[in-house]
């Protein structure tokens, strides 16, 4: 993106005008998450910087929104429903979508597109559909206001996910591989776990985050399918920003910022190591 | 020939006798099957906790059995009544009704029944409420009886309702969310002028949606762009910037947003800090349509870059270089040569965000205020407030219909298969 030494004027000028706007564009993306960050530790309750902060007086900051949230009993329930609720969805979303993906990626799999389409759809329905069909029929069959119902509905819109990564990794999948296991004696069972497993083992694990993610964000469908006996960190900041909006809230988006961040080097680290184990790494 | 025909036939079998073509469709059957059985989990699982409710909500949409079931001595006898005679139901009816009422009271279900037909005709919550108190009270001739406890059962009108809603499917729901209901002959027509809500409410979703998906798309073009030329240590770095937001908490940068824009929020403080507004003169930038558009575009803009970067990545810089030196200006070689060449990213992550904007739910129930809320959180209100479920089911059904659709368009652009995160 270097300009030529014969740039015009003008092209000059049109060039970092360019790189202007892209530079605000960025900004735009990310200040708002960074924003959050010193104002989660403000010592008066206001989403603002105080005159204090700005002066850098000490005074002016404070952990209390950060000792606030890891005393205060709401917010303890939430972060272990939110744990408990994410990692048994996981399991059960990641389980499934790698073995049907393990199906749909197989040369002789029929209907594939159609079939895709179908195991997708949870994650292109409008969430608010999906939260009023399952709080409707949850609470028909007794499922409504309990952790096995919320972590079903979870486990359902996180397996599109998993079944994208997990196929998307065994796109030239050498299938010769398994059957070169096959043919020195390997069991199926065996091949799976000594020869697949290894080699899917990247995708299979950023679909098992981005399952983890979707239920750990998720808060429309906790909303009405569960109660304040399920409350997640979504929920408890959801009913806190509409009833009494503290600091706390900011603390929390803090963690959840570091949090995120830390998911987001995991799953790069895993798509470079997937690619590179392929063999389809480019750069 | 056919001697022939019959010695290649024997020549190709398999060693247990059995013709080769058979056994190579065994085979290919018994592949397929199991292909198909290790989809078949996700399949079960899926069609349980997600396909099931989905379509007991559209049934909810159209079903109308409580009248009929609390009503069931009337609402049969009901059925043999001419509507447009302009005549009370007979004697037989209302003795039948005084029967229903009596049970109703006992089971506690005229008040359920009163509350549905209030949703058709504003008064029948009232009434029914009033009759069931008086029920045990009613003594032949039945028909004077009911009048005299209330004057609204001596309207064929409101018989009218009562007789249209007996039965077990009802197109009713449908119709309000249509803005639509029947007129005083039984004719299906349009609301008043100042009645209409959800058409209006459509349409200001879906123009929202497109404004979101536009500003997305002008945002979204430019950086996608940048980090398609970079060398890849440095793109590698920059879209960090886009993905971070990507996998940040949807309810951490909505409050980031309130947090921005309220007007004692760190936006308004800066511009009154610069003096370019008025200290008693904030900006309302929260609560209203202008908030609800900025988060959305916000969180909706890592959809619209990461499809766009994708096939930009693709597009060899050697079709602008070539362009260029057949005498095109940079501007002509880039909307004649560059855009084209960008059309599926611009198709499938337009379609991405408008499905995802369409849809959208938090964000405008916590920044919208009044004039940002969507179809969405009208689903939500007749949900969880007014607990007119079969119209939250009617609303949510067209929705779902709008979004399946465009779900069947983008499938024709990018295809399920082809589908990539992050």
């Amino acid at each position: 993106m270097a300009l030529p030494t014969y740039a015009t004027p003008l092209e000059r000028v049109w060039h970092y005008s360019y790189l202007t706007i892209c530079g605000l564009i960025f900004f735009f993306l990310i200040a708002p998450i960074i924003i959050i960050i010193p104002l989660s530790f403000n010592s008066v309750p206001f989403f603002t910087f105080t005159q204090e902060m700005l002066t850098l007086d000490p005074a002016g900051y404070s952990l209390k929104w950060y000792q606030d949230f890891f005393t205060n009993l709401n917010w303890q329930g939430a972060v272990k429903n939110s744990f408990i609720i994410a990692v048994i969805a996981t399991i059960i979303s990641t389980t499934l979508g790698t073995i049907a993906a393990l199906g749909l990626s197989r040369p002789e799999m029929p209907y594939k597109s159609a079939i895709m389409g179908i195991l997708i759809s949870p994650m292109i329905v409008p969430l608010i559909i999906s939260a009023a069909g399952m709080y409707f029929f949850y609470t028909k069959i007794g499922l409504a206001s309990t952790h096995l119902g919320v972590i079903l509905a979870h486990a359902a819109l996180g397996t599109p996910f998993v079944v994208i990564t997990v196929t998307a990794t065994l796109v030239g999948f050498d299938h010769s591989l398994t059957r070169a296991a096959a043919m020195l004696g390997a069991s199926p069972t065996r091949t799976f776990f000594k020869v697949i497993v290894p080699l899917i083992l990247p995708g299979v694990i950023s679909g098992a985050l981005f399952a983890f993610i979707t239920s750990f964000d998720e808060v429309v469908v906790v909303l009405f399918v569960g109660s304040y006996e399920q409350r997640t960190i979504p929920w408890q900041m959801f009913s806190g920003i509409r009833e009494q909006i503290s600091p706390t809230i900011l603390a929390v988006a803090t963690l959840l910022v570091i949090f995120s961040i830390m998911l987001l080097t995991s799953v790069e680290l895993l798509r470079r190591r997937g690619e590179r184990l392929r063999g389809i790494r480019t750069t | 020939m056919a001697t022939n025909a019959a010695v290649i036939n024997e020549q190709l079998v398999t060693a247990d006798g059995v013709p080769l073509r058979t056994s190579l469709a065994r085979a290919q059957r018994r592949n397929r099957l199991r292909a198909l059985s290790l989809v078949l989990p996700l399949f079960l699982f899926i069609a349980i906790t997600f396909f099931w409710p989905i379509v007991d909500m559209l049934f909810r949409s159209v079903e109308n059995q409580l009248v009929g079931e609390v009503m069931h001595r009337s609402a049969p006898l009901l059925q043999d009544w001419d509507e447009s005679s302009g005549e009370l139901p007979d004697e037989t009816v209302f003795a039948a009704l005084a029967e229903d009422f009596k049970e109703a009271r006992e089971t506690k279900t005229s008040g359920k029944v009163g509350r549905r037909l209030n949703y058709e005709k504003p008064g029948f919550s009232g009434l029914f409420r009033k009759t069931a108190r008086k029920a045990p009270k009613l003594e032949a001739p039945f028909k004077d009886a009911f009048i005299k406890a209330d004057k609204k059962w001596g309207k064929v009108e409101m018989w009218q309702v009562f007789k249209r809603e007996s039965t077990p499917y009802t197109i009713s729901y449908y119709l309000a969310a249509m803005d639509m209901g029947y007129g005083d002959t039984g004719e299906i027509a349009r609301n008043a002028e100042n009645k209409r809500i959800y058409m209006k409410l459509f349409w200001r979703t879906v123009w929202i949606s497109l404004l979101i998906t536009a500003l997305c798309l002008l945002l979204a073009y430019p950086i996608s762009y940048l980090l398609s030329v970079l060398p890849v240590a440095k793109s590698n770095l920059l879209i960090i910037l886009v993905l971070l937001p990507f996998w940040t908490s949807l309810l951490v940068r909505t409050t980031a947003w309130i947090a921005l824009l309220q007007q004692e929020g760190v936006i308004n403080d800066i511009v009154v800090w610069l003096g370019f507004v008025a200290d008693d003169n904030r900006l309302q930038m929260i609560h209203n349509r202008t908030g609800t558009i900025i988060a959305m575009v916000h969180i909706l803009l890592p959809f619209m870059v990461l499809p766009l970067y994708s096939v930009m990545k693709t597009i060899p810089p050697s079709y602008m270089r070539a362009a260029k030196s057949l005498g095109a200006t940079p501007f002509t070689a880039f909307v004649r040569v560059y855009i084209p060449n960008t059309i599926a990213g611009v198709g499938a992550g337009a379609i991405l965000v408008f499905i995802l904007a369409i849809g959208y739910y938090i964000t405008p129930a916590l920044v919208g205020g009044q004039s940002g809320t969507l179809i969405s959180n009208f689903i939500a209100f007749h949900m969880s407030s007014s607990l007119n479920w079969g119209l939250a089911a009617a609303l949510g059904s067209i929705l779902l219909a709008v979004v399946l659709a465009l779900y069947f368009i983008y499938d024709k652009i990018v295809g399920f298969d082809n589908m990539k995160l992050g």
